[in-house]
């Protein structure tokens, strides 16, 4: 198979953000996990809360320094993957960007120096601030990234101008309080909650199991459990809120989801499992679910949710209307001062379809002669991959419900204080939640493929196709750069998998054992440790 | 009236062209400091302890100094979108190679004390240094090839051509550039090292610092003196510019010429203070690092990365990436940048927020404020790298 330089590009980019995205959600989510157990410290005075910190907050470290390393590559691959898109949309997206550095960068980077040096500099409360700083800079983060790519998926506020060639801004209000990435943004932080929840979760269960360090494990995975259990109910709770945002703006991205290829009456079955066929386009078999899809994806009984088949007879018409669109736009560009109003006024009207004539740019130079046959190629090109969007989809959901039933258990456990019932009778249980850790990773990174992969063929959606959005660049290029950003992430991923089996091998400072010792800050506590971090 | 009408377009594009200045320069003085230190690293310790030292004078706020780098990334997004997107794809393997080198360096800090063996701490220190030295040379031979030109093109649809490679980057003036900015960021962290270490770490930073200053002063003056006497050739806008208009790269005609790098200083001679100022922040530093002004020698310093800097911004204005292949392609202030209303946004956001994250960062400094030395690691060998 011939890689072109859009498909390295592509694969450049899912790979080092699905990398990034390895070390994010753990970050958002132990970040406000460690402020939490730092309050309680603060409020209650007891030592141990403050060794719990300092405990998770080695790991968080080990962590930390592979997101921000990784973010290093997201903040720029844009121009040097992406230049047109980056010429394109520089004047909405970049924003979002910026902001992301002023306000989130910028606090979350100098209080994590004060987070991890500032024990003996601060007062406690101060030192509660900085964490919560670091806390909310990671947050804001997520934030302000899911609003530029809420807006790739939605692109609303802006519209396109013939004379600059690119997207412009014209209401940065709605860019900001875009639903898509409001909905996106609050499925995202949760689910970094749930990954944080069920890695402190898995964690003291293994250290229950092993009957070690047992009053960290114990109030640690009270909080990851409570906590956890939110934020599963939220993650699930808001993802469908997603879907139904997808449902508004991204019909096509919701069809393949299903597997579904053709409009049924309203209420929509639900496909539990199906085999798509994506040569014949259609599934060849399936297990429905009746009205269940219908409802959640329009919260009515009579919407009715368009079919694959459907959807792409509605792009005929849009490239149809897009070649119009790129014509005008053709002859503004060659006399933008003395062009006839009327060629404005035909591309103004015809302008919302242009991305759709881009289209038909592989298959013919001109758009406005496409044949019907160019027409229907570019119409069907609209369709991502459905088996890899439906089963990714569903693994993702499994998951949730998953975490919901997992964290549920143990906060049932925790809650009545039959944390002891755990160790000596429900062992299986902690031997579940062990192996459950890696499982929001999965969830996460399946989450995205969906976002992403089901957004193809659009960069921005409906406006500007990804074969278009490409530089200037030679498949020797990339391929470099990509297999130098596999062989260097992946050797610093073994590393940071190495340091953190080590450093939870190594488990928490335990203090003397409760009830019978004095106050902790009489106690030389940095003597007793087993190995010191050097 | 709609609010952002409140400034004119042009003044924002002027607005923006100094921010974009402030930006690089922000990076330069704080995260240069970082990058020098990371370049002397093997050189200025030897033992272990010394190098946890050095590592130290840095460590607890190297990582906010590196958002600088980012912000500028995100900010030239921002208000130069086609800056943005031709730079960064016209220098791509040199991007590559910065981005690569420079994700060694939050793994370098954090990881090397995480195990007490030798071989793992020596990689990470070398891992230090490439993520330091690599990114200063590759940043001042970026400098040097946009000074000459960038041999890009526009189609109508404003698509780029590059037409240039990697190993074309580097030529003999844009190699010089680099060695300056590397020795002028080295002279920084030495100086920095002077106020922070003690000891025979000191001792050395001085004599590397004098070194880097001396070295610094002969290379921005041959520089200057290449683009005086044209062997670096500028460009110049040679009909009408409105500073109002819309972005379009292509609706201006431009020229290579020689010596146009020095029109903004014959026009205006005072500007010749910009240029005085790195001369006179070299020397300074250069002469102070003999005695005793540690705090002194830093601001010195400072200044000498600052001048040096605004000379090359100052030199190309209104350009600031010119196109060898297509001189009227070139992108200038006037030509491309955002829209008037995200300009006026994103200076809301900056006025917002940048004074907030002077204040607290200048308040981590001070708590984190102090010399750093043998005894202090030794005390504090828990938290410290």
């Amino acid at each position: 198979m011939e890689l072109s330089v859009v498909d390295l590009s592509r694969l450049q980019f899912a790979m080092t953000a699905l990398y990034h995205f390895l070390f994010v959600p753990l970050t958002i989510g132990l970040s406000i996990l460690l402020a939490t157990m730092e309050t309680v410290y603060v409020m209650t005075g007891r030592e141990i809360w403050k060794r719990m910190v300092k405990f998770w907050g080695t790991l968080f470290g080990i962590n930390f320094v592979l997101g921000v390393a990784t973010g290093l590559t997201m903040e720029f691959q844009f121009g040097m993957n992406w230049a047109y898109f980056s010429q394109y949309v520089g004047d909405v997206f970049g924003a979002p960007l910026a902001i992301e550095g002023l306000m989130a960068f910028f606090l979350e980077a100098t209080f994590v120096g004060l987070f991890f040096f500032g024990w003996d500099k601060l007062s406690k409360r101060q030192h509660l601030a900085a964490t919560w700083a670091l806390a909310l800079g990671t947050n804001f983060s997520a934030l302000w990234i899911l609003i530029a790519n809420g807006w790739m998926q939605n692109p609303v506020g802006a519209e396109f101008n013939p004379d600059t060639m690119r997207m412009e801004v014209n209401s940065f209000f709605e860019v900001l309080f875009n639903p898509v990435a409001q909905a996106k943004f609050v499925h995202t932080v949760s689910a970094g909650y749930v990954t944080a929840a069920l890695f402190m979760l898995g964690i003291s269960a293994w250290y229950m199991l092993q009957g070690r360090h047992l009053q960290v494990a114990k109030r640690s995975m009270a909080i990851a459990s409570a906590f956890g259990f939110a934020s599963a109910l939220s993650v699930v709770v808001l993802g469908d809120e997603s879907g139904y945002e997808a449902n508004l703006n991204q019909k096509m991205k919701l069809a393949t989801i299903e597997a579904m290829w053709h409009t049924e009456p309203a209420p929509a079955a639900f496909n539990v499992v199906a085999w798509p066929d994506m040569e014949n386009r259609e599934n060849i078999f399936a297990i429905e679910v009746p009205y269940v899809m219908g409802l959640i994806a329009t919260r009515s009984l009579d919407t009715v949710i368009p079919g694959i088949h459907e959807l792409v007879d509605q792009s005929k018409d849009r490239i149809r209307q897009g070649a119009i669109a790129w014509d005008a736009l053709q002859k503004i560009r060659e006399n933008p001062d003395t062009v006839s109003d009327d060629v404005r006024e035909t591309f103004k009207y015809n302008a919302t379809s242009l991305g759709y004539a881009y289209l038909l740019l592989p298959y013919t130079d001109n758009p406005l002669e496409a044949t019907t046959e160019q027409i229907d190629a570019a119409a069907w090109s609209t369709v991502p991959d459905v088996l890899p969007m439906f089963y990714a989809f569903r693994i993702m959901v499994a998951c949730g419900f998953f975490f919901i039933l997992l964290t549920s258990v143990f906060f049932y456990y925790s809650s009545s204080g039959k944390l002891d019932v755990l160790v000596e009778k429900r062992r299986w249980l902690l031997h579940v939640a062990v192996w459950s850790i890696p499982l929001p990773w999965i969830a996460c990174e399946m989450g995205w493929f969906v976002a992403e992969y089901g957004r193809q063929p659009w960069i921005i959606e409906s406006m500007l196709p990804t074969s278009a959005a490409v530089s200037s660049l030679s498949v020797t290029e990339v391929l470099l750069t990509l297999a130098g950003f596999v062989v260097l992430y992946s050797t610093l991923l073994v590393i940071e998998i190495a340091l953190m089996i080590k450093y939870i091998k190594i488990g928490p400072e335990d203090g003397a054992p409760a009830g019978t010792s004095p106050p902790a800050s009489a106690q030389p506590v940095s003597g007793a440790a087993p190995v010191p971090a050097e | 009236m709609i609010l952002y009408e409140m400034i004119d377009y042009s003044t924002l594009k002027i607005i923006w062209w100094v921010l974009l200045g402030v930006l690089l320069i922000g990076f330069a003085v704080t995260d240069g400091f970082d990058m020098g230190v990371g370049a002397l690293l093997p050189f200025v310790a030897e033992t272990d302890i010394e190098r946890r030292v050095v590592i130290n004078t840095i460590g607890p706020t190297w990582e906010g100094n590196q958002v600088w780098f980012i912000l500028g990334g995100g900010a030239i997004f921002a208000a130069w979108p086609p800056l943005y997107a031709i730079s960064f794809s016209g220098f791509y393997l040199a991007m590559f190679v910065v981005l690569a080198a420079m994700i060694l360096r939050p793994v370098a800090f954090k990881y090397r004390s995480k195990r007490p063996d030798p071989s793992w701490r020596t990689s990470w220190d070398w891992a230090l240094f490439i993520g330091s030295f690599v990114p200063a040379l590759v940043f001042g031979v970026a400098v040097g090839n946009v000074l000459l030109g960038v041999p890009f093109s526009l189609d109508n649809d404003l698509r780029m051509t590059y037409e240039g490679s990697f190993f074309g980057l580097f030529s003999p003036f844009s190699l010089l550039c680099g060695l300056l900015s590397v020795a002028m960021l080295v002279m920084h962290g030495s100086v920095w090292l002077v106020m922070r270490a003690t000891g025979d770490i000191a001792v050395r930073a001085r004599r590397y610092g004098s070194i880097a200053a001396l070295l610094a002063i002969v290379l921005f003056a041959l520089g200057g003196y290449l683009v005086a006497t044209g062997y670096v050739d500028g460009f110049r806008i040679t009909s009408e510019i409105d500073p109002n208009m819309q972005a379009n790269p292509l609706a201006k005609e431009a020229v290579i010429e020689d010596g146009a790098w020095m029109a903004n200083y014959e026009a205006y001679p005072w500007l010749w203070i910009v240029p005085g100022m790195g001369f006179l922040g070299l020397f300074g530093a250069l002469v102070l690092l003999q005695t005793k002004m540690e705090m002194l020698i830093f601001v010195f310093s400072k200044w000498a990365v600052t001048g040096i800097i605004a000379t090359v911004g100052i030199s190309m204005f209104p350009f600031i990436l010119p196109s060898s292949v297509q001189p009227e392609a070139s992108l200038t202030v006037w030509d491309a940048s955002s829209t008037h209303r995200t300009l006026f946004n994103m200076l809301v956001a900056v006025v917002i927020f940048l004074p907030i994250i002077l204040v607290y960062t200048a308040w981590v400094y001070k708590v984190l404020w102090g010399k750093v030395d043998e005894e202090t690691i030794e005390r504090d060998n828990h938290t410290a790298y």
